[in-house]
């Protein structure tokens, strides 16, 4: 009985020896036959939404406009990044959109009606984020209670709320210049923008050179160097850009006031998705929230706290909702009780499906939210520019938001095919 | 039988409600060998377990951990001991790979970060130290594994603590015939690599292809503990179905296996039934 089966063609083994650029490629065609899409589907949507929009309106490639796709997607995204952790339980919180309206709203008050500083006023928006979020998580995790259910209830209440700390639907102006660097006025001197980007290259260049080095160290398969080289050019090329287009005058009267420098909120969604990255990916936290997405009864069975793990996405999700509010507050310079309604909660849930975290639970990455993001921006901006009605750019944004869920169902029906059972 | 028991359970009651699913269980495991619990649908055989395992408590009972009377109320207190059960539904998350599995709950660290390189080394070597050559990578995913596969890494996963006992319900149960032999293999080995195997199975040419001893359990009852070159695959399938046959097994007014039991065994001779082993 000593006929081991090989069911695969060997390749480096589990200990051998590092993988070349030919194996590393074949790994990737492998996964995206088997349905793992990745990031693919949204930079190719992203590509052609840039494309279209730049042959079609050459507005929107001016550097102005590039600034102000930031400006306009960065609560969105930010949202999204917290529903990625509640969509990765395979849950849904539909009240994201209105608690950070709520968040936004105590914002408002306690800054004007108040008179609170500004930092003691955020961090009442974003602690009232985190009470609602573990208001619902008890509710679903310990009751039982349908997520679906408690965060419809929780989307009907919000609004109310809302209502009702604004004062019947008044509008109150934000005029603090600490909340308004962070979405509307904010920007970094070109010079420390042209640093930034050079540590943020560095330092992403030193982890990979590293993880390969220890991995190789210890005999483990590692990235080759040229995967490696080509990310490095990658993101250099992207960053580089960026920062170069940002840095670009964009004021409209350039005579009168110049407008130069990466808006303060790239900088916030940046460390966000660093963050967060880091807590889903390096964390303990992090493998066991993708474990109770995968199969909550493993995961309890490994002695996880398996209610713990649900409660706390739904804390993370309104906490960052709660950011969210905040930087709208900043963007629109004033708070109304529509602040995060409409269609915020379902463009935050359409990022972070479009950028390929799945609706069945288990898969989602942060940067899923920051592409998906993107892309919604993207959509927006680019019709706006084009002068469609909104009625159009919603039914443009629904389809997008179908076809992202129909590659999610179909990519796992794939996996499920390509998994041998 | 050489020297301590790793596990021994005397005595062993356990009731659901009005259900009194296991009788007065007598149960004997020893390091180095594979012990096969066999028994009807029904039987009791994955309670037995899950009671050896602190998922159910027992009602009454002894139960002896290399030599000392230990207590198992929950599922901690085995692990401690180094019991593990690899369970009839796998337990596994498909959306990780190898080693994030084989580690789950229990993640090495250095600081609050993951030290993902102890683990993947860790896991590597206890899956070549099991000869497993099936698995291309550990940072496979398994939803791309097949069912021996992933049985083998349920397995693994068992053996990367250090356990003493490792559980096995139905490993092959759903599985085609390749890949039965080769977890069958991979249950040789554990028992070869000096763990105490606990192999539940319905199907007797596995019991008999891997295991040193047998113990039937009938409606409840230990009907017969035997080794396996002492019975024929007829007499097993009559003490599961029955719960005796001829001496070996319940006896009408339900004797306890007292030592004199052991004669029982020269009565293995009925014309027919020694061909099968
Ligand atoms: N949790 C439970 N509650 C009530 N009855 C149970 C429970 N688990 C098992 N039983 C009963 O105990 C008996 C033995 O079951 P089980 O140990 O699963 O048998 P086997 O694994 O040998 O097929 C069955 O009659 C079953 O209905
Ligand atoms: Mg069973």
């Amino acid at each position: 009985m000593k006929a081991t089966l090989q069911t695969t063609r060997p390749r480096a083994s589990a200990t051998g020896q590092p993988e070349t650029l030919r194996d590393y490629l074949r790994d990737y065609v492998a996964r995206l036959r088997g349905g793992e899409m990745g990031a693919l589907p949204a930079v190719i949507m992203l590509v052609f939404l840039c494309t279209f929009f730049g042959i079609a309106r050459p507005p929107f490639l001016t550097a102005l406009n590039f600034a102000n796709l930031f400006t306009q997607g960065a609560a969105v995204t930010v949202i999204a990044m917290g529903l990625v952790f509640v969509l990765l339980l395979g849950e849904i919180d539909l009240s994201a959109g209105f608690a950070s309206g709520v968040c936004a709203s105590v914002l408002a008050v306690l800054l004007v009606n108040h008179q609170w500083p500004w930092y003691a006023a955020i961090g009442a928006a974003i602690v009232t984020g985190a009470c609602i979020g573990l208001v619902l998580g008890v509710l679903v995790a310990k009751l039982g209670i349908p997520s679906f259910v408690v965060t419809l209830a929780a989307f009907l209440a919000f609004q109310g709320i809302a209502l009702l700390l604004i004062d019947n639907g008044t509008n109150i102006s934000i005029t603090d210049k600490a909340i308004l660097l962070i979405d509307s006025s904010g920007k970094v001197v070109p010079w420390i923008g042209w640093t930034l980007c050079t540590v943020v290259i560095t330092a992403f260049t030193a982890l990979q050179v590293m993880r390969r080095r220890s991995r190789v160290r210890r005999g483990l398969q590692a990235v080759p160097p040229s995967v490696i080289t080509i990310r490095v050019l990658t993101l250099a090329g992207l960053l580089g850009a960026s920062v170069y287009a940002l840095n670009l005058d964009r004021s409209v009267n350039p005579l009168l006031a110049s407008q130069r420098g990466i808006p303060f909120i790239v900088v916030i969604v940046g460390v966000l998705f660093v963050f967060w990255t880091f807590v889903l990916n390096r964390t303990a936290y992090g493998r066991h929230v993708y474990a109770v997405g995968g199969n909550r009864e493993a995961a309890r069975r490994a002695g996880i706290n398996v209610d713990r793990i649900r409660i706390s996405v739904f804390v993370i999700c309104s906490t960052m909702a709660a950011v969210g509010g905040i930087i709208a507050a900043s963007r629109d310079n004033s708070v109304d009780p529509n602040t995060g309604g409409s269609n915020v909660l379902l463009y935050a849930v359409g990022a972070a499906v479009i950028g390929g975290t799945s609706l069945f639970g288990g898969k989602g990455r942060i940067i899923d939210a920051v592409l998906g993001g993107a892309v919604v921006a993207v959509i927006n901006n680019g019709m706006g520019l084009m002068m469609y009605s909104p009625g159009q750019k919603f039914i443009v944004t629904g389809s997008v938001l179908l076809l992202a869920a129909t590659i999610d169902a179909i990519s796992r029906r794939r996996a499920s095919a390509a998994g041998l059972r | 039988m050489n020297g301590t028991p790793t596990l021994e359970i005397r005595g062993l009651n356990k009731s659901f409600g009005p259900v009194h699913v296991l009788r007065d269980v007598d149960f004997t495991i020893h390091a180095g060998q594979v012990t096969a619990l066999v028994g009807d649908n029904g039987a009791g055989k994955s309670t037995l377990v899950k009671c050896i395992g602190g998922i159910y408590p027992m009602d009454s009972g002894q139960c002896i951990f290399e030599g000392r009377p230990v207590t198992v109320n929950h599922p901690k207190d085995a692990a401690r001991l180094g019991i593990e059960i690899v369970h009839q539904d796998l337990a596994l998350c498909d959306n990780l790979n190898i080693v994030e599995n084989m580690f789950l709950g229990r993640e090495r660290r250095s600081g609050i970060v993951l030290d993902e390189l102890t683990m993947e080394r860790r896991a590597a070597e206890t899956l070549a130290s099991l000869s497993v050559r099936t698995v291309i990578s550990v940072r496979q995913q398994v939803a791309s594994l097949s069912g021996g596969q992933r049985q083998t890494v349920a397995i693994a996963k068992a053996v990367l603590w250090n356990n003493k006992v490792v559980i096995l319900d139905e490993p092959t149960a759903a599985l085609g015939v390749a890949q039965t032999a080769q977890v069958l293999e991979l249950v040789r080995r554990l028992a070869d690599n000096g763990l105490a195997v606990i192999l539940i199975s319905h199907n007797m040419n596995d019991v008999f292809a891997v295991s040193d001893h047998i113990a039937a359990l009938y409606l409840g009852r230990m009907a017969a503990q035997v080794p396996a070159t002492e019975v024929t695959h007829a007499q097993v399938v009559e003490l599961i179905t029955s719960g005796h046959s001829g001496p070996l097994g319940l006896q009408s007014q339900q004797k306890a296996g007292s030592p004199e039991g052991s004669d029982d065994l020269d009565l293995v001779t009925d014309p027919g039934k020694g061909a099968q082993r």
